[in-house]
């Protein structure tokens, strides 16, 4: 092969014609060495060495890949191909084994998720065929969605994510008049509507104590709660350590560093075991209440660090021209400032809900069962042992869909307010 | 009434100015006075006394995985010490594979190369956007757990075995470790001495004297010398397969390697590459095209133009960020009681704290450890940030 090479020269456009069919036979009968060992598990250069033989398909891309490396060819096809994946020699061998790589990986994994797993049944025994068996996330769903409410009342967690989805969308439609109005609704009252939907007790509504809430649910509650009441606390801070008063000052920046100084666990830790110890006697607050406040603080603190991101970037003409206009520090900063910065913050902020949202399955450290947890229980049930990996997959499938929607939404915003300024 | 207050007040500036503050101190001092209030009476009633004494006296619980001596007999502040050594054992262990790996992917993300650069891209978009512990319970659960038993371990050159029950490699069994680690100091001197001696001459009479190579050198031959003439000897303690019993085949000797470990350096590591990896690709966009050009224009070598021009200035982009997601590993390292690695959260906040019932002392000082890890880590990075960044006048 090498001798071949110095007798034909450096591939060149004059002899186009020689180099590139026998560049691309080189490449294929690498390509189909690959595929062949890895779909049809045949070697068919079993005649050669062992050693030899395992690095065939690389020597016959690489081989072909430099055939095909002609510059300025005329064919806008070869020329694509070889600025993008072919410009030197280190190129291709990386191109050869990313290539390679995916050919033997994505089949077997495609088989376990699709092809080879099971899907109909309701028992463990029907999962027969080799790949994942996902009778179990089938019959645990309603589990991993909702905890251990009762299967009766499920409605009434629907209805109130529904309704939170109906409201959302709607924002994005309904006349910049009415917008104002429903994101007051939205912020101020909404939470208490879901929040009294689902842990009922009145209106006729079954009380459903909070230890039953669990699940993907669980998770969305908790990061929608700590999120609306973390913002006005991360507000006061932001302005408390932008403050020219000392003990303000102080003080926000001690809070501030702090939370954002410890782990989250330890957050949840101390809201499970040390909370009720400062609660006077008698008083008990429930566990999901208390994690919701720890979770608050600790993102608070975040919130108000992405707040004072904003606040930093407002131009000093801002404050100067609102002070000329006789204005006080509360209305100079409700009405002026505040609007302005926290407008330059939401992708900030839509970021902070994302950390948020992957944060939360840490509460199982102090037993509260969402998705991650659920799992964990399930995966543990005598009829269901030995099906963690489905069990995993699957919830990394969904958050992952759910966080990468969210964190291209924040990107997108990102640009959309970089270029409004 | 508030209204009557700041009439009041307007007569008086001076007092104007303080009350707030003022009012925000008595709030805060009312607020900490109502919890250490409900705090004591709650302790006086459950019959618990406040204070530090209990870390003398005997934890008599086991600890799986240890860097120092431990065992029941020792003290709870011992057992608070073995958690903290395996905190910052797989905190570095992290740190160190997160950079390799999140520099790789930085900078194949700006490769040339499509496929390449798509791959690197699809690794962030992927891990960043799971959450870390549902990484770290599929590779402990899922992955690790799908390893093959003692009997039938992966087999590494005869030198390490990976099995279910963890990774094993040979143990270093030094004599004279001290001369050694000596000459290695020695050595890491003389290379300094070596470079300032390079820029001198160079910058003398622009002779380049090739200071790399001569202190990889110095770096080999002197601790090489001490195994000649110091009496170093450096043995190996091989991983034996041992029969414990019928059924039950475990390796004895070397070093075990947990594979709670193993699970929480992947997940970290993995994770936070993506990070490191964002920061290193701004690092480098965020240098001109212009400075490359110039740096080519005046003959530096593409070498060269990485190494002195366009690395310099991108460190400082990028080292600030990459400190935070250093921090962040650290604190993260804590999803390690999750998974019962023997780390500070599990053996003291967890373990310690069910036996002696604490919980304020232990959870502050679990808070506050992780506290100072953090400034610690932010202090040294703020100084080396200072040092490398631009001296404008």
């Amino acid at each position: 092969m090498i001798k071949n090479t110095k007798f034909l020269g450096k591939p060149s456009k004059e002899k186009f014609n020689l180099f590139v069919p026998m560049g691309i036979l080189l490449l294929s009968l690498g390509l189909i060495d690959v595929i062949a060992n890895s779909l049809f598990e045949t070697n068919i250069t079993s005649f050669l060495p062992r050693w030899l033989s395992y690095f065939t398909p690389l020597i016959f891309g690489f081989l072909g890949l430099y055939y095909l490396r002609i510059e300025f060819s005329g064919n806008k096809m070869l020329d694509k191909l070889n600025i993008n994946i072919n410009s030197n020699w280190f190129n291709s061998i990386l191109t050869l084994l990313i290539i390679f790589v995916l050919i033997q990986n994505i089949p077997p994994l495609l088989n376990w998720l699709i092809f080879d797993a099971n899907f109909a049944g309701t028992t463990k025994e029907e999962c027969t065929d080799s790949g994942a068996c996902w009778i179990f996330i089938k019959i645990w769903f309603p589990r991993l969605m909702y905890g251990l409410y009762p299967s009766t009342e499920l409605w009434r967690v629907n209805t109130s994510f529904n309704m939170l989805i109906t409201l959302v969308v709607a924002l994005f439609y309904i006349p910049i008049k009415l917008k104002k109005y429903l994101i007051i609704f939205l912020i101020f009252f909404f939470p208490f509507i879901m929040f009294n939907l689902i842990h009922g007790g009145n209106f006729g509504l079954e009380w459903v104590e909070t230890a039953a809430w669990g699940g993907l649910s669980l998770t969305f509650i908790i990061s929608i709660f700590a999120l609306i009441l973390c913002f006005p606390i991360g507000m006061f801070l932001a302005l408390g350590r932008r403050s020219s008063a000392p003990v303000t000052r102080y003080s926000s920046i001690g809070f501030i560093e702090f939370w954002r100084g410890v782990p989250l666990i330890t957050v949840l830790f101390m809201a499970s075991v040390m909370f009720p110890m400062f609660l006077p006697d008698g008083v008990y607050m429930d566990k999901l209440f208390r994690v919701i406040i720890a979770i608050t603080l600790f993102e608070a603190a975040y919130m108000a660090e992405v707040i004072r991101g904003g606040l930093q970037a407002l131009p000093r003409g801002q404050y100067d021209a609102a002070k000329s206009l006789g204005m006080g520090y509360w209305r100079l900063h409700m009405l002026v400032i505040l609007p302005q910065a926290l407008k330059l913050v939401i992708p900030g902020i839509a970021n902070t809900f994302l950390a948020l949202v992957k944060d939360t399955p840490l509460i199982l450290v102090v037993g509260l069962l969402e998705l991650v947890g659920m799992i964990d229980m399930a995966k543990t049930n005598p009829d269901w042992l030995g099906f963690a990996t489905e069990g995993y997959v699957f919830a990394g499938i969904l958050f992952w869909i759910i966080c990468y929607n969210m964190s291209r939404y924040s990107q997108r915003l990102e640009i959309k307010y970089k270029t409004d300024r | 009434m508030s209204f009557r207050i700041t009439t009041f007040l307007d007569d008086k500036p001076k007092i104007k100015k303080y009350f707030p503050q003022v009012i925000t101190l008595l709030f805060i001092i009312f607020i900490f006075g109502y919890f250490t209030y409900n705090a004591r009476v709650n302790m006086d009633t459950r019959g618990i006394d406040f204070g530090l004494r209990f870390l003398g006296e005997e934890a008599s619980f086991d600890i799986q995985f240890s860097l120092i001596e431990y065992s029941g007999a020792s003290s709870y502040a011992r057992a608070y010490l073995v958690g903290l050594l395996n905190t910052i054992l797989v905190a570095v262990i992290g740190i160190f594979f997160a950079t390799i790996l999140g520099v790789i992917i930085g900078i194949s993300r700006l490769s040339s190369n499509y496929l390449i650069s798509k791959v690197s891209e699809w690794y962030i978009e992927i891990f960043r956007n799971i959450p870390l512990l549902l990484q770290l319970f599929f590779w402990y659960f899922a992955a690790l757990r799908a390893l093959p038993l003692p009997k039938e371990a992966i087999n590494f050159f005869d030198i390490a075995y990976l099995s279910v029950k963890g990774l094993y490699i040979p143990k270093f069994v030094w004599t004279n470790f001290s001369v050694f680690l000596y000459s290695i100091v020695a050595a890491l001197v003389a290379i300094f001495f070596v470079f300032k001696y390079a820029r001198i001459q160079q910058e003398k009479s622009g002779r380049r004297i090739p200071a790399f190579l001569i202190s990889l050198g110095i770096f080999i031959v002197l601790p090489l010398l001490t195994f000649l003439i110091g009496g170093v000897t450096l043995t190996f303690e091989h991983p034996v397969l041992t029969q414990l019993s019928k059924t039950i085949f475990n390796y004895i000797g070397g070093v075990a390697i947990i594979p709670e470990l193993m699970a929480l350096a992947a997940a970290l590591s993995l994770y936070t590459a993506t990070f490191i990896a964002e920061c290193v690709r701004a690092g480098i966009m965020g240098v001109t095209k212009g400075q490359k050009e110039a740096a080519a224009s005046i003959g530096l070598t593409p070498g060269q133009i990485l190494r002195l021009v366009v690395m310099p200035q991108a460190l400082r982009i990028i080292i600030p960020p990459t400190t935070n997601q250093y921090l962040n590993l650290t604190k993260n390292s804590s999803l390690a009681a999750a998974i019962a690695y023997p780390d500070i959260v599990l053996v003291f906040a967890g373990t310690a704290m069910m036996q002696t019932g604490r919980a304020i002392e232990i959870v502050s000082i679990t808070m506050l450890t992780y506290l100072s890890l953090s400034i610690a880590i932010s202090i040294f990075m703020n100084w080396y940030n200072k040092k490398i960044a631009i001296k404008e006048k």
